[in-house]
């Protein structure tokens, strides 16, 4: 095997694989000095996410969101852009597809479905392209513009759905009417809430990767990640492409938001997403941004989320337990150098792997 | 090399940037380990492996860049790593503000310790650096071009603080390019040139002159066969060109210029004397603040780089690494940089990956680019290589005016001399070219004329034939 490949494969398999483990070792004996029983804890949530009736098709479910917002979050890291903004975006997508959803009745769903999907992707995409507007404008960071447009999300949603102009006035709870059922989005297996969005999500990974990799906006995107000062010579534009960026990353958040909405709750609830966007940025580093990786990412975090609550119920152990899991796998895979320096492993491609998803590891630079 | 430098004495290191003098210096502070020799202090061989070791030694240091904190106080900065402290992580502020003012006072390096240093202006943070320096017990001072940043006056108040310091007895090592400035100051001179001591010598036994022979030295020629140019029509013209750095200060000064087809002009001039800020304003990455730039019938002041390149400009970056190519992504994808969005390169937004193969390969082959083939990362080519895949590309689009920035600057001799070749044949075709070097090598070698530029101004413009290296570099050294 070449040094390059070695490199590549120890970047793109061993570190999450390591990462997974440890933080579920980690966990582990966060379980066990609270003293419960952590092999009783996972076999919990093992079941809960895989092996209980129903289990297995609602971990799919907790995947669409994951799959959708993975994307939204590695496309911004390919830019060099850190959107921590998914959850806002998230939000403002759904709160779209809410609006869609209600306004047209008696329509068919292959009118209506498609309508909300793309309003979602456009609330999403308003909602990411003001922080890269006010980047390429003004150099205000993301990371900044991002967190305070979520608190924004957050607020907005809670005045329109609480007794706002979106409250279902017929309801105590504060949500939003229900959607028409004609924008719903068809369930795929009866009996289960897996809903048609797997498949969209499932497509969403192809499209993404094609984007990124064979077209002529993805390669601005990748080279103003790699290097804004080559991009700049070359004639391109990089405050354009942040803004696209930030834009196509939005609307993808959105869709997730809209998807939601069609697919799972058809109405907008007060605690509508308990935090799937700013997961999705462990989503999106745990695949290093690779497209492709984000399935299997997405399915771990669906299994997690969905195995959590089961656990709990059945051994007591908070279900919070997995944000220890996924904070130690931000650590492990934002930081290699770490994790070889754990394991002693000898052999440290130089250049480093950075979060922002270098095509290969290891690139050597001359000094 | 040798060098000797006794205390009570102000001892100028001169020579043209990359004449390893700051290498030097930065060995004797213990940032770069020496192959081989030693290193004798005060009568004693010391062994320097960092700059703690040469702190304690009291070797002083005042990089060209500074390294300090702008949001901490004066004091603070000068006590950074040698805080004094009252209580358990308490530092002693007021009793380091007054030590401050008291070696700040006997050197006559006034500065108000209590000040942040991010309001002062540059020559007072520099006094900053002087005095942290002193505070750690620096007996030898290395100022590394230290009246680069500085105003006249400033200049002024930094020989008075230089010849305090001698006269208690210290030393001074002073690095620089100026040649007034080191008759000036200096009770001792060494130049240096490719890393090596050309002579030694004393203000009284020398002159501008001489010492900007030795230090541009007659070092052998790079020798490029070609005939005599047949300038033809003109393609890029710069008229009363005013363009500014950074800083806001004015960098590119009044500067007009003409590069007519079939010939190389030649920019000389030390580094940092406007060429960045030139090459920025006519590739659109930096807007003149006056003046005009027309690429053929074209006016391109205010064109942005995508059009200016669209207009027929070909731009080799002096910075290959940061702005030649991108190191992440193969050599294929690096040698259709600027045109991967448009035939045959794409088909609408879908990028024609056989035909950037099939571009990359005719490419590879015509310039000799050494690569495992068009798949292999830029970053893992030798810097010859890089360079001569960005002179490719720029080359392969056919550009009526060439911008060559630095085209040679960290490249072996064989990359050298094709570069050199490719860039003559070019001119020979019809294109012109614009060469900016701090190499007077280079520039002597491969242009038609030659332009010199002083302080963002141009001093002089020399047809090749009378273009005469001595006065060349007195020219560049500012000793007109």
């Amino acid at each position: 095997m070449s040094r390059a490949l070695r490199q590549r494969l120890f970047a793109a398999v061993f570190i999450p694989v390591i990462s997974v483990a440890s933080g579920f070792v980690v966990a582990g004996l966060a379980v066990v000095v609270t003293g419960s029983d952590p092999i009783a804890a996972f076999t919990a949530l093992f079941q809960g996410a895989f092996t209980n009736p129903r289990a297995f098709p609602e971990t799919l479910v907790a995947m669409i969101p994951y799959i959708f917002l993975g994307l939204a979050v590695a496309l911004g890291f390919r830019a060099g852009l850190f959107n921590i903004g998914a959850e806002g975006q998230f939000y403002l997508g759904a709160i779209f597809g809410v609006l869609a959803g209600n306004s047209l009745h008696g329509v068919p769903g292959i009118v209506q479905i498609p309508l909300a999907l793309a309003f979602g992707m456009l609330g999403g995409f308003i909602w990411a392209a003001v922080p890269g507007l006010l980047k390429a404008r003004f150099g205000a960071h993301e990371v900044i513009t991002t967190i305070m447009l979520n608190y924004i999300a957050f607020q907005l949603t809670d005045f329109l759905i609480n007794k706002g102009p979106m409250s279902d006035k017929h309801s105590t709870a504060p949500r939003t009417p229900f959607i028409d059922p004609g924008a719903q989005l068809p369930i795929i297996i009866s009996g289960t809430r897996l809903h048609l969005g797997l498949i969209l999500a499932l497509l969403a990974v192809p499209i993404v990767w094609f984007l990124v990799q064979r077209t002529t906006i993805g390669f601005r995107i990748r080279m103003v990640g790699f290097s804004q000062g080559a991009a700049r010579a070359a004639g391109i534009s990089v405050a354009w492409t942040l803004v696209i960026t930030m834009g196509i990353s939005g609307a993808l958040a959105g869709l997730a938001g809209a998807d939601e909405i069609l697919g799972v709750s058809h109405y907008m609830p007060s605690s509508f997403s308990v935090g799937y966007g700013f997961d999705s940025i462990a989503v999106a580093l745990l695949a290093r941004s690779n497209p492709w990786a984000i399935l299997p990412s997405a399915f771990l975090f669906g299994a997690m989320r969905n195995g959590a609550a089961f656990m709990q119920f059945q051994t007591q152990v908070s279900s919070d337990l997995i944000s220890i899991v996924q904070a130690i796998v931000i650590m492990f895979v934002a930081a290699p150098v770490m994790v070889r320096w754990i394991f002693r492993l000898r052999e440290v491609p130089v250049g480093g792997i950075q979060i922002t998803q270098r095509e290969t590891a290891g690139v050597t630079r001359e000094t | 090399m040798d060098l000797t430098v006794e205390w009570g004495q102000v001892h100028a290191l001169l020579g043209e940037n990359g004449a390893g003098k700051s290498t030097l210096m930065n060995v004797v502070y213990g940032l770069v380990r020496a192959d081989s020799g030693e290193i004798v202090f005060d009568g004693k061989a010391v062994r320097i492996g960092s700059p703690q070791d040469a702190i304690k030694l009291g070797i002083g240091m005042v990089h060209q860049h500074f390294m300090l904190i702008p949001p901490l106080t004066v004091a603070e900065n000068i006590i950074l790593g040698h805080e004094i402290a009252t209580g358990p992580g308490v530092v002693d502020v007021r009793h380091a503000q007054q030590e401050v003012a008291v070696l700040s006072k006997k050197y006559g390096l006034e500065v108000d310790p209590a000040v942040k240093v991010q309001d002062l202006s540059v020559g007072i943070q520099q006094r900053v650096e002087i005095l942290k320096a002193l505070y750690r017990g620096a007996r030898l001072l290395i100022l590394d071009e230290p009246t680069a940043v500085l105003t006249p006056q400033e200049v002024r108040g930094l020989f008075d603080v230089i010849h305090a310091l001698v006269k208690d007895g210290a030393a001074v090592i002073f690095i620089t390019h100026k040649l007034a400035e080191v008759i000036e100051v200096a009770d001792k001179i060494t130049v240096m040139r490719r890393g090596k001591v050309v002579a030694t010598t004393t203000p009284k036994e020398s002159n501008q002159a001489e010492l900007a022979r030795l230090m541009v030295g007659r070092s052998v020629l790079l020798r490029v066969d070609k005939t005599e140019a047949k300038p033809g029509q003109v393609l890029l013209t710069l008229k009363d060109l005013t363009v500014q750095d950074d800083r806001h200060q004015v960098a590119v000064d009044n500067v007009s210029l003409e590069v007519r087809a079939g010939e190389i002009l030649g920019i000389a001039g030390v580094e940092g004397n406007g060429q960045n800020e030139l090459v920025e304003a006519i590739v659109g990455l930096r807007m003149p603040r006056a003046g005009q730039i027309k690429l053929g019938e074209r006016d391109i002041t205010h064109a942005s780089t995508h059009s200016t390149l669209e207009a027929g400009l070909g731009f080799i970056p002096a910075d290959r690494h940061r702005m030649g190519i991108v190191l992440e992504l193969p050599v294929a994808d690096n040698l259709v940089l600027s045109r991967f969005d448009r035939p045959p390169f794409a088909r609408f937004i879908v990028r024609a990956f056989d035909a950037v193969r099939e571009y990359a390969i005719k490419l590879i082959k015509t310039f000799d680019i050494r690569t495992e083939g068009p798949e292999q990362l830029a970053g893992s080519l030798s810097g010859g290589n890089q360079q001569k895949l960005v002179v490719a590309r720029e080359i392969g689009t056919q550009p009526k005016v060439l911008l060559a920035s630095q085209p040679t600057r960290g490249v072996d001799v064989g990359s050298i001399e094709f570069i050199h070749r490719r860039l003559v044949e070019e001119r020979d075709n019809g294109m012109g070219v614009l060469l900016v070097s701090s190499e007077l090598d280079e520039v002597l070698s491969l242009a038609d004329r030659v332009a010199v530029v002083y302080r963002g101004r141009v001093v002089a413009v020399f047809d090749q034939k009378e273009a005469d290296r001595d006065r060349i570099g007195l020219l560049m050294a500012g000793a007109a």
